[in-house]
């Protein structure tokens, strides 16, 4: 199934860039929620904030 | 704008209610029956049914999926509606999804105990009641979307993100970890084997924890704790962070179940670091759930249900703080294979599942039976029965195993090891015995919650159909000035719930898809060659009666495992184990090298104790397998076996299944006949046989010349 990938990762070198691959995703993504969240808009976040006390 | 008028669907709520509390008491009850089996195990294993390998399967499956399964629908299908102020899509799908849960479930309570098993913790269940849950789930996650989708109203609360990417990652981890090949239908072999196997199986089973026993609850917290409080969540910002950061990084934890092991280091490596940060979004959570208290703590000290959730979140902080603390390499050095981890997961799951479980049924069914709860008085005293039973529980088994690890490891000063391993499991009894006591306490709270709910529902009547209004959803929706492209996807369901994918994706890619095919990753083993016939059928025995619950095969490179067991374990050693069977607790010694070395011992030893474990090593709270003697192995399945293992890449010669059974026979004939020289008496084609032949097999591949 996996052949076509199997053929170059079956060689591939220096698996110990994988966790320092995993970290810097991690990172990005952890600075783009951040900065997210920064940006939202304060009145529209206590609107939903209340949503689960509306009758 | 045009207010609309509908109807709340309660009646599915209400089942959901019922089961998760019946199921509830049921699954502890067996958690009770094989925490008091260790305390007296020739009185309460009752063979071959209920012995503590089936049993203990039934009590992990029935309070994850029959207790915390039908209390996450409980939660959902209440919050979900009015959060989105709709009825559920379709009256019939929920009912589909609930009779369907419950008859899984007692697929599960039937199978588990007649040895029905695939040996994968918590994945215990055999293919077709796997490929159930699939579409009962799928049923589940399709009411639910389209629910999503007719709603009206336009922003998904946090509490909906966490059941979407829990619908979305438990269809992931059910479908990657059930890969199996059936050879009859009470009966398949996982499609993975060794190192990998025991890789999917623990990003499985830790990432279950994750998305069944942990997102799905943020949600009800979320939604019910601020009811409950009469205050909106103390940071829906933190919430945000809590919920993304969180789906992220669980998905990467799963190796730290198999630190030590013969798994790779770099896959090791990325265990540890993601389990660490993971401390980070789940305090987060945990602030902000406590936060959402604040100025109202008064009203904590009169009002259980506040009780009951402060407590659950405060479990909840303890075992997220600790989860990160036990996938440190040393601290996983002494805490793995104890009962440090059934300490952990009990926090969990008594502390942080159980408690918000019984604190969200005292707000919610006197809401939808319009009636006050029969008694809070009653609830006060499940309070403490079982904020009691808790500590009662953890306690002496954090001592205890303590005290265990410490024995494994110490040596005299001649450098011998200074406990044999027995001394250590006598050692544990009266532990075992405070344990259960907590147990007593915890169900005793369970059981009169039971009798306080039904009393409830008694004095009241359902609302089956409530009535509500709202106005309907404006269809083009204008955007404010300065939107950014967030707001876009918090609106959209579909392209949410592929954004969460994505995200868990990236984990589960990185770690498994390069163990699967980087090939230096699984050094082979030449001398290490497949089962004899014999040997598989024992496995499949070995496998049958959950030996995995309480014995290990994988000895870690430590001086006092290596100086016990022997040689450490190889990853090249277990390339035919379809299922792998390292274990994950020791309550019995490790087993993967019972065949060699100073471990070895004869037929006659392993025929005995399996007949009476107690009369051969005093003071074992092993069960009696004196059945297997009795039991004829069924061999018509030898050729099944063998192809099927062919298919799976085992290097079977061609045409080895049709004389599979002579080969079978010709081992178990000559196994028979040692025994005959110890004055043992019994047939070659008994499964006792078969399952010596397997346990003598264990570990000697590696010093065969």
């Amino acid at each position: 199934m996996f052949s076509f990938i199997k053929k170059y990762t079956e060689t591939m070198q220096d698996i110990s860039f994988y966790p320092i691959f995993s970290l810097l995703v991690f990172v990005a993504f952890f600075v783009g929620v951040l900065w997210y969240v920064k940006v939202m808009d304060k009145e529209e976040v206590d609107a939903i904030k209340n949503l689960p006390l509306e009758q | 704008m045009q207010v609309e008028s509908f109807q709340y669907d309660n009646k599915t709520v209400r089942n959901f209610a019922i089961a998760t509390i019946i199921w509830g008491v049921v699954g502890m009850t067996v958690g009770l029956w094989i925490a008091l089996q260790l305390v007296f195990p020739t009185v309460l294993n009752l063979q071959p049914y209920f012995n503590f390998g089936r049993l203990r399967p039934l009590h992990t499956n029935a309070v994850i999926f029959a207790f915390v399964g039908n209390g996450i629908f409980m939660g959902v299908y209440y919050s979900l509606q009015r959060l989105l102020k709709t009825r559920m899509f379709n009256d019939t799908l929920s009912k589909i999804h609930f009779w369907g849960w419950q008859l899984i479930i007692v697929a599960a309570a039937i199978t588990l105990p007649l040895g029905i098993t695939t040996s994968k913790e918590y994945a215990e269940l055999e293919w077709p009641i796997d490929i159930a849950i699939t579409i009962i789930w799928v049923i589940f996650g399709f009411n639910m979307f389209a629910t999503i989708i007719k709603r009206r109203e336009r922003h998904l609360y946090v509490a909906v993100w966490f059941y979407i990417a829990t619908f979305v990652t438990v269809a992931v981890l059910h479908l990657v970890n059930s890969f199996e090949l059936p050879i009859s239908l009470f009966k398949s072999y996982s499609w993975y084997a060794g190192v990998q196997d025991a890789l999917v199986q623990w990003w499985y089973g830790h990432n279950a924890v994750a998305f069944f026993l942990t997102t799905p609850y943020l949600g009800l917290m979320y939604y019910f704790m601020p009811k409950a409080a009469n205050r909106p969540v103390f940071s829906y910002k933190l919430s945000i962070i809590h919920f993304w950061a969180l789906i992220f990084l669980y998905i990467w934890a799963g190796p730290h179940h198999l630190l030590y092991t013969a798994l790779p280091n770099w896959a090791q490596s990325i265990g540890i670091v993601f389990s660490f940060m993971l401390i980070f979004p789940s305090w987060g959570g945990m602030i902000n759930g406590l936060l959402t208290l604040r100025g109202a703590w008064d009203k904590v000290r009169e009002d259980v249900i506040l009780k009951f959730m402060v407590v659950a979140v405060t479990a909840y902080g303890m075992s997220t703080f600790e989860g990160p603390m036990l996938s440190l390499k040393s601290i996983n050095a002494v805490a793995h294979f104890t009962d440090w981890i059934i300490a952990h997961v009990h926090i969990g799951g008594l502390g942080w599942n159980g408690m918000l479980t019984f604190g969200i049924l005292y707000w919610l069914i006197p809401r939808i039976y319009k009636t006050e709860l029969y008694s809070k008085k009653l609830a006060n005293i499940h309070f403490w029965l079982a904020t009691l039973g808790i500590l009662f529980y953890a306690i002496p088994m954090y001592w205890a195993a303590f005290q265990q690890a410490s024995m494994w490891k110490q040596f005299t000063e001649s450098g011998q090891l200074k406990y044999q391993f027995l001394e250590t499991v006598t050692y544990m009894r009266p532990f075992y015995a405070m344990r259960s006591l907590g147990g007593v306490l915890y169900l005793s709270g369970a059981i009169i919650a039971m009798v306080n709910i039904f009393k409830t529902i008694g004095q009241g009547t359902l609302v089956a159909n409530e009535d509500a209004q709202a106005p309907a959803l404006e269809k083009a929706y204008t955007k404010h000035t300065g939107e950014h492209w967030h707001r876009w996807i918090e609106r959209r369901p579909t392209p949410f719930l592929i954004l969460s994918l994505v995200v868990i994706l990236i984990g589960g890619i990185v770690e498994i898809v390069p163990t699967f095919l980087v090939k230096s990753n699984i050094p082979t083993i030449a001398s290490v060659k497949p089962y004899t016939p014999l040997e598989l059928q024992g496995r499949d025995i070995y496998v049958r009666e959950g030996c995995y619950t309480c014995h290990s095969q994988m000895i870690r490179p430590f001086r006092s495992e290596t100086e016990r067991y022997g040689e450490y374990s190889k990853a090249g050693e277990f390339v035919y184990d379809h299922p792998f069977q390292w274990g994950s607790k020791r309550t019995g010694p490790d087993l993967a090298r019972e065949g060699a070395g100073n471990l070895k011992k004869s037929n006659a030893w392993h025929f005995n104790h399996m007949d009476e474990p107690s009369a051969i090593s005093t003071g074992s709270v092993m069960p009696s397998y004196s059945f297997l003697i009795d039991h004829e192995l069924d061999t018509a399945t030898t050729p099944l076996k063998i192809n099927a293992m062919i298919t799976l890449g085992v290097p079977y010669d061609k045409g080895f299944a049709q004389i599979a059974n002579q080969d079978l026979m010709v081992q178990a004939k000559l196994l028979t006949a040692d025994l005959k020289k110890d004055g043992i008496e019994v047939g070659p084609n008994k499964e006792i046989v078969a399952l010596i032949a397997y346990l003598q097999r264990l570990g000697t591949d590696i010093s065969k010349k």
